[in-house]
C-alpha cells in the first residue's frame, strides 16, 4: 500500500501523537488531549491504540496484537493485518518476541521486559466519567486532586454489596497523584500495572486522550484498609493447559450448559501445552465438570 | 472446540467476499454507476459531503455505492479518506451575499429585494407515490429564466438598519480547527458552528425540535433560507492576490429569534446561523436553532437545563462517526470483562443467598 505513509499516518500527525506520548510519560496517569484522527476503522474499535502504535512503530519492530488476550479474535486479526499492510512490519503471536504489543482488555500473563511497549486500547479514559459525565468538571477534579467522589462510590459498593462491585476497569492511583482508568482489563490484571518494566501507553481515539506509565511506575488499585484490593479470577484451572495462575475465559461446551475454563491468553496457553502441560479437557482426557 | 469460538482470518475474508457480493445484488440487474448516484441521489450525496466534511460529489457518490446506501457508513468512508489529504492552505471566507441562488425564501417578509425564489423544493409537493416513476423517469423540461445577477442582500441586514437585530460582530481571530485540535471546553461559537455543520442530521434535528417544543424555546423565524453556489477563493502568496479555485453549493439559514433584553441590552431580535454543504434545508435550519439555543450564556439568558443549551452535551454527542463507532463496538468480544462480571455476580448472589437463609433460620 504505497499510497499511504509508513504505518498509515502522515509524519506530522505522528509527531503530534509522539509529543502527546512524551507529555503523558512525563506526567504519569495524566490524560493528555490530542488531535485524534479519523482512522479507516471505527471509533471504539481501537483507533486510539492504533494511532499510538502507528506513532511508535519502526520498520525493525515486531508487532503483536491481542484482543481479550487472544491473537486470533476478529478485531485483533483486523488490526494486525492493518499494520502488516500499511507498515509491512513483522508480526508475531509470541509475547516474548514482540517489541510492541497492542492490547484490548488484557495484560499478557508473561512478565514484560524493558525492551517492550504495551499499547492499550481505551474506550473511556476518564475514571470519574460515570460519576460525573461532564469533561469540564472531571478535568477540574483531577487538577484539584479531588477524588472523594470515587472513594464514596467504592464505599457505597461495600455498604450495599459487601464488596467493591467493580470487576474490570478497576481504578488505580499513579505515583500517589492521578487516579487513572487502566482500560477495561479485569482487576486480575491490575497488579501487573505496578512496577512494570515495559512502557505502558494508553490511547483513546474517540475521546482524544493519551496517557502513559513509564517503566517502574507505582500503580496502586484503590481500596480501603479493611477492604483491601483483591485480584480475582474464576476459581478453576485451564481445561487445556492446566494453568492455575492465568486469567480464564468461560466457554459453554454443550446444550446442557456444560462449561469449561481456558486461558484467555492464547499464547501463554499454547506454549504451556507445547511444553507438555495438560488440562482436564485436553483431547484424551475428560471434560471437567 | 476451542478454536470454534474465535474468529479467524479466513472468516473475515469470507465475510468481506460475501459483503461484496451482497453489495452488487442480483447481477442480472444493471449495475448502478457512480455518475447515476451523483446525479439522481443528489441529496444523499449532499448529506455525505456535509457530514463527511469534504466537498467532492464524485467521491461521495462512490462512498454511497460502496456502503450499499448506508449514509453513515458512506460519511465514515469520506472522513477516513479526508484525514489523509494534505492541507494546501485555507480559503478566504465564502461570500454568501454573492451567491447564485437557486432558492431563496424569507418567512419574515412577504416580499423583499431579490424576491422570493422557490427553487427545486419538495415543500408543496403532495406526498403521493408517483407510480409513473417506476416505469419511466423522463421528465418534461422545466421553465427557466436567466439567473438573478448581482448581490442578493441578506434579510437580516434590513432589520439591522433599524437596530432591531443584534449586530453580528466581525471576528478576526482565526477559528479553531476541530479536525486538527482536540475538542476542549469551553467552545467558542466558531467551534460550535464547525461541529454543528458536520453533525448528524437526525441528532441535530431532534435537538432543534426539542427547542421548538419548549426545551429552551427561542422561537425562531426563518429570516432567510438560501441555496446556491458560491465561489471559493484562495490567496496565493506567490501571486500576491487571490484566485477563484472552484465553487461549492451551500445552504444557508439565518433565523430571527426573540430576545426580551437583559440588564445591558434593550429588547431586540437575535440570530441563529446554519451553513451546510450542498442542498440540506432540514440540517441548515436545525443547525440555526441549535446554534441559537447554545448562545444563551452570551445573551444573558437563563440556563433552563435543556439539552440544546448544554454545549458539552451537544458537541460531544453530535458526531455520528464517533457515536456509531462506540455504539457498534459493543459487538466486539467482551469475554474478559463479562467473565469478571460473572464471577462477581455469582459471588454476590452466593453471599445474598447465605444471608437470606440465615434470616429465615432466625
Amino acid at each position: 500500500m504505497s499510497e499511504y505513509n509508513f504505518a498509515y499516518l502522515d509524519e506530522q500527525t505522528k509527531r503530534m501523537i509522539r509529543r502527546a506520548i512524551l507529555k503523558g510519560l512525563a506526567i504519569p496517569g495524566y490524560q493528555v488531549p490530542f488531535a485524534s484522527r479519523e482512522m479507516p476503522m471505527p471509533y471504539g474499535w481501537g483507533t486510539g491504540g492504533v494511532q499510538v502504535s502507528a506513532a511508535i512503530l519502526t520498520p525493525d519492530d515486531r508487532f503483536k496484537v491481542i484482543d481479550q488476550g487472544a491473537d486470533d479474535t476478529t478485531n485483533a486479526v483486523s488490526i494486525r493485518s492493518f499494520f502488516e499492510r500499511t507498515a509491512n512490519v513483522a508480526t508475531t503471536t509470541a509475547t516474548e518476541d514482540a517489541s510492541v504489543i497492542q492490547t484490548r482488555h488484557r495484560i499478557p500473563e508473561d512478565t514484560l521486559t524493558e525492551d517492550q511497549v504495551l499499547v492499550y486500547q481505551v474506550p473511556i479514559p476518564e475514571p470519574l466519567r460515570f460519576l460525573e459525565p461532564r469533561e469540564s468538571e472531571t478535568r477540574k477534579m483531577h487538577s484539584l486532586e479531588e477524588y472523594g467522589l470515587m472513594h464514596v462510590k467504592l464505599y457505597e459498593d461495600i455498604s450495599r454489596h459487601g464488596h467493591i462491585a467493580t470487576s474490570y476497569a478497576y481504578p488505580v492511583k499513579v505515583e500517589g497523584r492521578y487516579v487513572m482508568d487502566p482500560s477495561p482489563i479485569p482487576k486480575f490484571d491490575n497488579p501487573k500495572l505496578d512496577d512494570m518494566a515495559a512502557i505502558q501507553l494508553f490511547g483513546a481515539g474517540r475521546e482524544q486522550r493519551i496517557y502513559a506509565l513509564p517503566p517502574y511506575t507505582q500503580v496502586v488499585s484503590l481500596d480501603f484498609d479493611d477492604h483491601p484490593f483483591e485480584a480475582s479470577k474464576a476459581d478453576q484451572i485451564c481445561g487445556l493447559c492446566g494453568a492455575a495462575d492465568s486469567y480464564l475465559d468461560e466457554v459453554i461446551v454443550d446444550d446442557a450448559g456444560g462449561r469449561m475454563f481456558c486461558c484467555s491468553d492464547t499464547d501463554y496457553c499454547s506454549r504451556r501445552r507445547a511444553a507438555g502441560h495438560q488440562g482436564p479437557a485436553f483431547p484424551g482426557s475428560e471434560v471437567a465438570a | 472446540m476451542y478454536v470454534a469460538v474465535k474468529g479467524g482470518e479466513r472468516a473475515i475474508e469470507n465475510a468481506h467476499a460475501w459483503l461484496a457480493e451482497e453489495r452488487r445484488g442480483d447481477s442480472n440487474i444493471a449495475e448502478l454507476s457512480v455518475a447515476q448516484i451523483r446525479e439522481q441521489m443528489k441529496l444523499a450525496v449532499d448529506r455525505v459531503m456535509a457530514e463527511g466534511s469534504l466537498y467532492d460529489p464524485d467521491l461521495a457518490a462512490l462512498a454511497i455505492k460502496q456502503s450499499r446506501g448506508d449514509l453513515i457508513e458512506a460519511i465514515f468512508l469520506i472522513r477516513a479518506y479526508r484525514t489523509t489529504l494534505p492541507r494546501f492552505g485555507t480559503s478566504k471566507p465564502i461570500d454568501t451575499g454573492a451567491m447564485a441562488c437557486d432558492r431563496r425564501i424569507s418567512a419574515t417578509f412577504k416580499d423583499l429585494p431579490g424576491g422570493q425564489v422557490l427553487g427545486p423544493t419538495f415543500d408543496y409537493t403532495h406526498r403521493l407515490l408517483d407510480f409513473k416513476l417506476a416505469a419511466d423517469g423522463e421528465v418534461p423540461e422545466a421553465a427557466s429564466r436567466p439567473p438573478m445577477s448581482g448581490e442578493v442582500p441578506h434579510v437580516t441586514e434590513f432589520l439591522n438598519r433599524e437596530g432591531l437585530i443584534e449586530e453580528a460582530q466581525p471576528e478576526d481571530t482565526p477559528p479553531p480547527d476541530l479536525t486538527r485540535e482536540p475538542l476542549e471546553m469551553p467552545a467558542n461559537r466558531a467551534l460550535r458552528l464547525q461541529a454543528l455543520t458536520r453533525s448528524d442530521e437526525g441528532f441535530t434535528l431532534g435537538l432543534a425540535y426539542s427547542t421548538q417544543r419548549g426545551y429552551a424555546r427561542n422561537h425562531a423565524f426563518v429570516g432567510e433560507l438560501r441555496i446556491g453556489t458560491v465561489s471559493v477563493e484562495m490567496d496565493i502568496p506567490e501571486l500576491g492576490f487571490s484566485v477563484e479555485i472552484g465553487e461549492v453549493t451551500v445552504t444557508e439559514c439565518e433565523t430571527v429569534n426573540q430576545f426580551k433584553g437583559s440588564k445591558t441590552e434593550p429588547p431586540q431580535f437575535t440570530r441563529g446561523y446554519g451553513l451546510v454543504f450542498g442542498q440540506s434545508e432540514r440540517k441548515a435550519i436545525s443547525m440555526a436553532l441549535v446554534d441559537r439555543a447554545l448562545r444563551w450564556e452570551e445573551l444573558g439568558e437563563d440556563n433552563v437545563g435543556a439539552p440544546a443549551q448544554d454545549t458539552e452535551f451537544v458537541l460531544y454527542h453530535a458526531d455520528n462517526i464517533q457515536a456509531t463507532g462506540f455504539l457498534e463496538h459493543i459487538k466486539l468480544p467482551h469475554y474478559v470483562d463479562f467473565q469478571s462480571e460473572l464471577e462477581l455476580v455469582r459471588k454476590l448472589r452466593r453471599e445474598a443467598g447465605v444471608s437470606q437463609m440465615q434470616e429465615a433460620a432466625e
